[in-house]
């Protein structure tokens, strides 16, 4: 399939820091790919670059041929994007919202109508179009800021962490939303930090750590090059030493790395069954109670803590 | 240009929703001016208590005789409660000329004979040729003008009511003041012999423009004060609203839109200027229905309304365009608002201000706005309006031209 988008060497630098360092991947046509890494990692800074809201400091990528720093106005036209925050008039009826970003997208008319009624069904809030939006719950507002990006029917759609602070259910629904806008031919950029979604959704997933894309591949193929063995999850609790069991299961035989986060161990091992009896001893001898152990196949998690050493929510 | 107009009416839409701010931008100033009508008399008929004191007037008195003596002592005494200021010129030229460099809300000049032409002059009781009132205003300041000449037409008034009979004219006259008892019999005489004819007094009114001055009404100034302070508040809003879009992030949804940055901030500028307009049209076509005001010439307070929003809307987008938060804005806005109240006039002329303040006055849209509501108010027209309508728009065009380059620098999109 033909590359719709296309980085090469993307920069971004505040003063001496570097948000976004030399970014270089493609997205083929009809493809969901995420960008996956933890808060801080660069994912919105490149969302930004793309959406031609900020200017890189270097490099530069193409949308549908265009380039995002010579003809913002075309990429525009090619791309949709759902900001990580709500980004809607909260006095506004979610039908007018539609009207005045559909209207910003340059449709007009009996064709505005009609996206405007496709979308609200899409969403399924077609009964409560008529509400003012700051009388919606959370998961609501989500799926109306949703189908803002939905309008022109973009080539492209940025999703950055659409699922963020909402209850299961509305995280269910939108998940299934991009899913079938990905079957209708959709090419969706979608970033966020929980490696599930990502495992879920995508064709392809690009690990990004501190502005630098460090693994890039399908879900098979990076947690056969990067996840070989087994993740041991170990619950500890908050009031024991978690680092310090942590660092212990690291120097066994057969660990390829431990971090601890919020009462969590987690383990990238060769074995799981032969390194439990070690881990036990160590967890004893240094006076930490083990409350839970759940032994899982190689994962996306697995694979950033290979890589960077940390656990994906640091 | 259509996206530009997209924007601003959305704006419009959002402004007329918001409970709060509609309450500052139009019941809060018709509350006020009720109030202060109240307060001043004007539902009362309480008459001319406006809050308005120190009306500087030049007093001509070329009279040699008691009445002109007396028209002087009432124009400056504590009868006026420290309404009018007069100063005193010694010609008729210097008179006119404080009038004509707008030192003084007008000139009054008494003429030589002026007591002969009312009371009899001699044993024969024989009266000089009728008099005339020189009163000269300056169209810079109508509702100071408008108060001077009232009160010299009550006193001439009161003068045509006491000649209206011998007798009871004459023990007036002494009870007033203005005649000696020991002259009474001859005066009685010859006050008799046209006690029947018009008034022996006309008042000549003069000015740049000619025009004749309509009553004063409290209400004229107080309805246009209040709905230009609140106009400030409803176009600080606004420029909170820029703001506020950067911080809910529908700005930044609009900016990757197909819409630049130039039709974005227009749109948004041009939403302050549709709010402030109709906020202004609102309150004064409102007042004016409701107090029975009469502005005059619609097509002068059309301009007159468009010019002055146009203006506060470019001190909207400079506040705008340098404030970093909402809420800066907010702040920076309530204070922009109060003083350009105070400098602008808003409040009444009972707010004494240092002539530096004064002269600082003339960078707010308030105080040529205010001017320009008076003068039309006092019977002005668009002609005479010109001044008013220029600096409003001179004001427009530097305070959106800084804006804009503000925003040019600090704007992190393109």
């Amino acid at each position: 399939m033909p590359d719709i988008l296309e980085t090469h060497g993307l920069v971004k630098r505040y003063g001496e820091r570097s948000a976004v360092s030399d970014l270089s991947f493609s997205i083929g046509e009809g493809e969901i790919f995420s960008l996956l890494g933890p808060n801080g990692a660069g994912k919105t800074t490149t969302i930004s670059m793309l959406s031609t809201l900020i200017a890189p400091s270097g490099g530069d990528a193409t949308i549908a041929g265009h380039s995002i720093i010579r003809d913002a106005q075309a990429v525009r036209r090619a791309i949709g994007v759902v900001p990580q925050e709500i980004a809607l008039y909260d006095d506004l009826t979610a039908r007018e919202n539609l009207v005045f970003w559909g209207q910003m997208q340059g449709l007009s008319g009996s064709r505005l109508r009609q996206r405007i009624e496709a979308v609200l069904a899409q969403i399924g809030l077609a009964d409560r179009a008529g509400q003012r939006v700051k009388t919606y719950s959370g998961g609501m507002k989500r799926r109306v800021n949703i189908g803002v990006g939905l309008l022109h029917e973009p080539r492209l759609l940025f999703m950055d962490e659409p699922t963020v602070g909402i209850d299961p259910q509305s995280r269910r629904a939108i998940l299934d939303t991009v899913k079938d806008l990905n079957r209708q031919g959709m090419t969706v950029l979608y970033t966020t930090h929980y490696m599930e979604e990502a495992a879920e959704l995508s064709h392809r997933i690009g690990i990004v750590d501190h502005g630098r894309m460090i693994a890039l591949g399908t879900l098979d193929a990076l947690t056969r090059a990067h996840g070989e063995g087994e993740s041991l999850r170990l619950r500890v609790g908050d009031d024991q030493n978690g680092p310090a069991l942590a660092q212990a299961i690291g120097r066994l035989p057969g660990a390829h790395g431990a971090a601890s986060l919020d009462g969590e161990v987690t383990a990238m091992v060769t074995s799981a069954s032969d390194i439990l009896p070690g881990v036990i001893a160590a967890a004893s001898a240094a006076g930490i109670r083990i409350r839970n152990i759940d032994i899982q196949e190689p994962n996306l998690e697995a694979v950033f803590l290979r890589l960077t050493g940390r656990a994906l929510r640091d | 240009m259509l996206k530009i107009l997209q924007i601003a009416l959305k704006d419009l839409r959002l402004a007329f929703r918001d409970r709060s701010a509609l309450i500052l931008m139009l019941a809060a100033p018709l509350a006020l001016t009720i109030g202060l009508g109240i307060v001043t008399g004007r539902f009362s008929g309480g008459g001319n208590t406006s809050g308005v004191s120190d009306i500087p007037v030049a007093v001509l008195n070329q009279d040699d005789g008691q009445l002109g003596s007396s028209l002087v002592t009432l124009l400056g005494g504590s009868q006026l409660g420290g309404l009018l200021k007069p100063i005193t010129p010694t010609t008729v030229a210097e008179a006119r000329a404080l009038v004509d460099a707008d030192k003084v809300a007008a000139a009054i000049i008494i003429p030589p004979g002026f007591s002969r032409g009312i009371l009899p002059s001699g044993p024969d009781g024989a009266l000089d040729a009728p008099v005339t009132i020189e009163l000269r205003n300056s169209p810079g300041r109508p509702l100071g003008a408008s108060i001077a000449q009232s009160v010299v037409e009550e006193f001439i008034n009161r003068v045509d009511a006491i000649r209206a009979s011998e007798d009871v004219t004459v023990r007036r006259l002494i009870g007033a003041g203005l005649l000696q008892p020991a002259d009474a019999e001859a005066y009685a005489h010859g006050i008799a012999q046209r006690a029947s004819t018009t008034s022996a007094v006309t008042v000549r009114v003069t000015s740049a423009d000619a025009k004749p001055l309509a009553p004063f009404d409290p209400l004229a100034v107080l309805a246009p004060g209040m709905a230009l302070l609140f106009l400030m508040y409803a176009v600080t809003r606004g420029a909170a609203t820029v703001l506020g879009e950067r911080t809910a992030g529908t700005l930044q949804r609009i900016l990757v839109s197909p819409t630049s940055v130039f039709q974005a901030l227009s749109g948004k500028m041009l939403g302050i200027l549709f709010i402030a307009v109709s906020q202004l049209t609102l309150l004064i076509v409102g007042c004016g229905l409701l107090f029975q005001l009469r502005w005059g010439d619609p097509l002068a307070v059309a301009a007159l309304i468009a010019t002055t929003a146009l203006a506060a809307t470019g001190w909207g987008a400079l506040l705008a365009a340098i404030a970093r938060t909402p809420a800066q804005a907010g702040s920076a806005g309530t204070a922009l608002m109060l003083a350009f109240g105070v400098l602008g006039g808003n409040f009444g002329s009972n707010v004494p201000l240092p002539s530096a303040l004064s002269a600082l006055g003339a960078i707010t849209p308030n105080r040529w706005g205010m001017n320009g509501f008076e003068q039309l108010a006092a019977g002005g027209n668009l002609t005479g309006i010109g001044t008013n309508l220029a600096a409003l728009c001179l004001m427009a065009v530097v305070t959106l031209g800084i804006a804009t380059l503000v925003f040019r620098r600090t704007s992190t999109t393109r």
